[in-house]
């Protein structure tokens, strides 16, 4: 049998089938057989869900996290009524409640689980496409017209794609097949597996995840084409040769969830390995400052640009900033500067460790930021030259078709892609070993908790299903590309705004 | 350099268990008692450290467990669930919310800034303080140092009737007299808290904890008697005038109520002792009159004007009242058409809860503001207001240590400061002064509707 090095292999990007890695995954219902079973296998065969299997003949631990809910059990051909002995219970998941938050409620991370494991929109009722916050995406709704626009497109050939190099300036072309790409999340801030996890999954669906800043380990190097290196305020691990190595650059000014803060890797997840990547000393903490302390005007911006340009002559430049209200001054600055992609980071988007006070409180929602520069792009007649990336807070693919609506070319996610790693968002990334989960983390025992090729999948499958989303979201609008979705703000509703907005569940059938 | 304002914080460990946001339900029956058992592998050793508490009668996991779900999900016979905390979910009331009173005992208890993983998990906004966000900037503000210039951020404010201008006469000598002002290292001031299982030692605590950090504190003036040894940091509140003569000789500064002949009250006091601090508390509705009543109250020579909304930050005892940042953003702005703000010191003090809500009220217009309540969750208080009913305080917060419980209320400013700093970093502004009515660093939620989907998708409305 010949080796496979699956570290240095970029996957296809097809829907594997990739259960939770932890005994029992978290639904919404709860499934109980209890000692009464006999074992006579009847409920194998009344569940259209596959939630029980047998294992050797005996009846395994049921899947209850596929489960259709209690209507469905108690129909007459369904498990509860087919046991013969009475042994199966069907109930809500108590646990259930104790998960997520108001920007990723329950629903969402169940249902983003239900997409990494099935690449498909989960039947049973959970909510996929907004969380519970209350404002921006959440109020937001996509309208579709009441009749098809256009049946006779052909749902399989509507393009997704990105162009990433507007400016024809004889630097890479790229396009990117999805509208979206990775996050920057640095080594050390997240497991070796996590990044390569991400890295090999975006690389699949031929898009690009973006370093972070914490170096560019070696295990990187086989994914070079697919990988967006950053140089932010610190240079952790910033050389001529990585920025030589890739095909995009991005500059990091500030991030969402901190801006004007500056980064802070703790030290107890300085380990040897992040040590000698970033070039620092095990166990110290590391901080990135705020600002650029070479950067205090446009033209020093545009000196920067420069830099990594004659660094490396055919790279695209990417230039992330956070959202204050001068993001459109920013924007057209960055514009002039020669910046091919500006990717804004609103106020609500992750982190491995920020002050809590500074993740609610500072710069606004990318919700607000995205038309604001759009339109002031628009204006200033250069929108056509410059790709306009929107992060911070994009957990769903209609978020995704609400940020492109709004005015982006396309997004970056981070949070979405660990949650289909089954990321619960406890927040504890940044205390003590990291992670408990193994993703977030860089202890080398919980570390092991995941596989690379488990992981790879995991991401492969949401961003799967994320695509076929899309797709019937264009299919409704009657569009053929989601280039023709941008800035077309008529097509979205807000219910603050609007009564009556009708539902924009696309796993409603069209009439 | 200049010595640095620093507040000095130590761990200083709770009386009673905390109340957790998480609880576990764990079904004993039917346990494998598998040698393997998720309990042991706990990555934060939660079912090690478990105990059993006399005071609630009950499993203490709830305040070690983080949520990573480990047990719950590896547990082979599925017996391990989890749920919140009821008693978690009753903590407090809308304003002091079980995740603001949780994050309050934190810092009472470590003096560190709450930091977290994973981005913000709360509401898009909402009211009061939450229907805006503070500005920062990435490229184009020169002056800004982020935070590796905290250092040379300063936090310091004053109290005084300021003069507009210095008047000279006609040989040129400086006509203007001295004016007397109060400066403390952090625009906080603490107020007397509205309820709460208050003793001697309570007071205590608090005062030792102003005089620790430096700021004053309102408290009632029996108190102030009981508390001479404090005065440079007391601020007597003055009910009625028997005590005027008593009690102003040791004090910087005092307050009246507001009232028919507060004014002329002021200037009684100021006869008494030429360099006396007099503010003036502006309690029960304020209306639409209060910023032509505090543009007067300056006029008249008072010092501090002292705006108290009711515990949950609006105006007391009005139908729909406003909330302190728009009482603070209209009294800001008549006090600027009067061309009175450079002279008058406003304070507003009721439902500030947060860090943030220090630097958001003064965004909108006050140079300083007061706490209350926080004062009291510092000491674990879970504002169940059984003491307003004068049923028994659950955690016998009058029967405290005054040393603990200023150690206490000194951490949770410390780490407030803290706030402050990086709120300030990353707004690139280094004065604290300069935040007041500082327009140019908030951003209102009525604003950015306004500009985004009113514009792009208001038309609709039906």
């Amino acid at each position: 049998m010949r080796y496979r090095n699956v570290w240095s292999e970029v996957p296809p990007a097809e829907v594997v089938n990739t259960p939770s890695r932890f005994d029992h995954a978290i639904g919404p219902f709860n499934v109980v057989i209890s000692d009464a079973c006999d074992h006579c296998l009847k409920c194998t065969a009344a569940c259209p869900e596959k939630v029980f299997e047998s294992r050797g003949g005996k009846l395994a631990p049921p899947k209850d996290h596929l489960c259709l809910g209690i209507d469905c059990s108690t129909k007459s051909t369904r498990c509860v009524r087919s046991c013969p002995v009475g042994a199966i219970r069907v109930g809500i998941n108590p646990d259930a409640r104790a998960l997520g938050d108001r920007r990723w409620t329950s629903d969402l991370l169940m249902s983003t689980w239900h997409m990494a494991e099935t690449g498909r929109v989960p039947k049973n009722g959970l909510e996929y496409r907004i969380g519970g916050s209350g404002g921006g995406f959440d109020k937001l709704r996509l309208v579709f017209p009441r009749r098809l626009p256009r049946p006779s497109l052909d749902k399989d050939s509507i393009d997704t794609s990105v162009t990433l190099n507007r400016r024809n300036d004889g630097r890479h072309k790229i396009d990117i097949p999805i509208p979206v790409y990775g996050g920057g999340m640095s080594f050390g801030s997240i497991s070796q597996i996590t990044m390569l996890a991400r890295i090999r999954a975006f690389a699949a669906w031929g898009s690009f995840t973006c370093t972070g800043e914490g170096g560019y380990p070696e295990a990187l190097y086989p994914f070079d084409d697919h990988i967006i290196t950053q140089v932010a305020t610190g240079l952790f691990g910033v050389r001529e040769e990585t920025l030589q190595r890739v095909k995009i650059i991005e500059f990091k000014y500030a991030q969402g969830a901190k801006p004007g803060l500056g980064g802070h890797l703790l030290g107890p997840k300085v380990t040897e390995a992040v040590a000698r990547i970033r070039e620092t000393v095990p166990g110290s903490s590391l901080f990135s400052p705020f600002p650029f302390h070479s950067v205090y005007s446009v033209e020093d911006h545009k000196k920067h640009v420069d830099w990594v340009k004659a660094v490396n002559t055919k790279a695209l430049v990417s230039v992330k900033v956070s959202t204050p209200s001068d993001v459109d001054m920013v924007a057209i600055g960055s514009y002039h500067a020669g910046a091919h992609i500006l990717h804004i980071d609103g106020s609500y988007g992750g982190t491995g460790a920020a002050p809590d006070v500074a993740k609610k409180n500072i710069a606004m929602p990318v919700e607000y930021a995205i038309p604001k520069v759009h339109n002031f792009l628009v204006e200033e007649g250069v929108r056509k030259e410059i790709t306009l990336i929107a992060s911070g807070g994009i957990r769903t693919a209609f978020d995704i078709a609400k940020a492109i609506a709004l005015g982006a070319d396309g997004v970056v996610t981070g949070t979405s892609d660990l949650v289909s790693l089954e990321c619960l968002r406890c927040h504890n990334c940044e205390s003590g070993r990291g992670c408990a989960r193994g993703i977030a983390t860089t202890d080398l025992e919980l570390v092991g908790l995941m596989d690379l090729q488990w992981a790879s999948q995991r991401i492969i499958n949401m961003l799967a299903c994320w695509r076929e989303q899309l797709r019937e979201i264009l299919y409704r609008f009657g569009l053929g590309s989601i280039r023709e979705l941008v800035g077309r703000t008529d097509l979205l509703a807000h219910l603050d705004y609007t009564s009556d907005v009708p539902d924009d569940d696309i796993r409603d059938q069209l009439r | 350099m200049p010595r640095k304002y620093h507040i000095d914080v130590q761990a200083t460990p709770n009386r009673y268990p905390v109340i957790g946001r998480s609880g576990i339900v764990d079904w004993g029956e039917g346990c494998l008692k598998c040698a393997q058992c998720v309990k042991y592998q706990c990555v934060y050793n939660v079912y090690r450290e478990r105990s059993f508490s006399s005071d609630i009668l009950a499993d203490t996991i709830d305040q070690f467990c983080k949520n990573c779900f480990r047990c719950v999900q590896g547990c082979p016979k599925r017996l391990i669930h989890k749920t919140l905390n009821p008693e978690w979910e009753a903590l407090g009331d809308d304003i002091y919310t079980p995740e603001i009173v949780s994050a309050t005992w934190t810092q009472a208890e470590t003096g560190k800034i709450p930091v977290s993983g994973a981005g913000y998990g709360g509401a898009f906004s909402g009211p009061g303080f939450d229907s805006m966000w503070t500005d920062m900037s990435e490229i184009v503000r020169p002056t800004r140092d982020g935070i590796h210039g905290r250092e040379y951020i300063s936090t310091v404010v004053e109290i005084s009737n300021r003069p507009f201008n210095l008047e000279f006469d006609s040989v040129g000598k400086i006509r203007t007299g001295q004016w007397p002002f109060a400066r403390i290292p952090l625009p906080i001031m603490f107020d007397f808290p509205r309820f709460g299982d208050l003793s001697e030692r309570v007071w205590q605590a608090m005062a030792l904890a102003a005089a620790e950090i430096d700021t004053m504190m309102v408290v009632p003036a029996e108190q102030a008697q009981a508390l001479a040894e404090f005065s440079h940091h007391l601020v007597p509140f003055l009910e009625d005038d028997r005590l005027d003569g008593a009690l102003i000789e040791r004090h910087r500064m005092v307050q009246i109520p507001d009232g028919e002949n507060a004014i002329e009250r002021v200037s009684r006091l100021k006869a008494m002792k030429a360099d006396l601090l007099v503010s003036v508390r502006i309690g029960a509705a304020g209306g639409p009159d209060l910023a032509a009543r505090s543009a007067e109250l300056t006029r008249a020579g008072v010092d501090l004007v002292h705006y108290t909304a009711d515990e949950r930050g609006y105006e007391a005892g009005v139908e729909n009242g406003r909330h302190i940042k728009d009482v603070a953003r209209n009294v800001h702005g008549v006090l600027l058409q009067e061309r009175l703000r450079d002279q008058a010191t406003f304070m507003v003090s009721g439902g500030i809860a947060m860090a943030e809500h220090v630097i958001k009220s003064m965004l909108c217009g006050a140079n300083l503001v007061a706490v209350d309540m926080p004062l009291l969750v510092a000491l674990e208080c879970r504002v169940c207001r059984n003491c307003v009913a004068g049923a028994r305080c659950p955690v016998q917060i009058s029967s405290i240590d005054p040393r603990w419980g200023s150690r206490r209320i000194v951490n949770l400013m410390g780490a407030w400061h803290n706030q402050l700093l990086e709120m300030m970093g990353a707004m690139g502004i280094r004065e604290a002064r300069r935040l007041r009515g500082e327009q140019g660093r908030v951003m209102f939620i009525e604003d950015l509707e306004e500009d985004t989907f009113a514009r792009l998708l208001g038309n609709s409305k039906s």
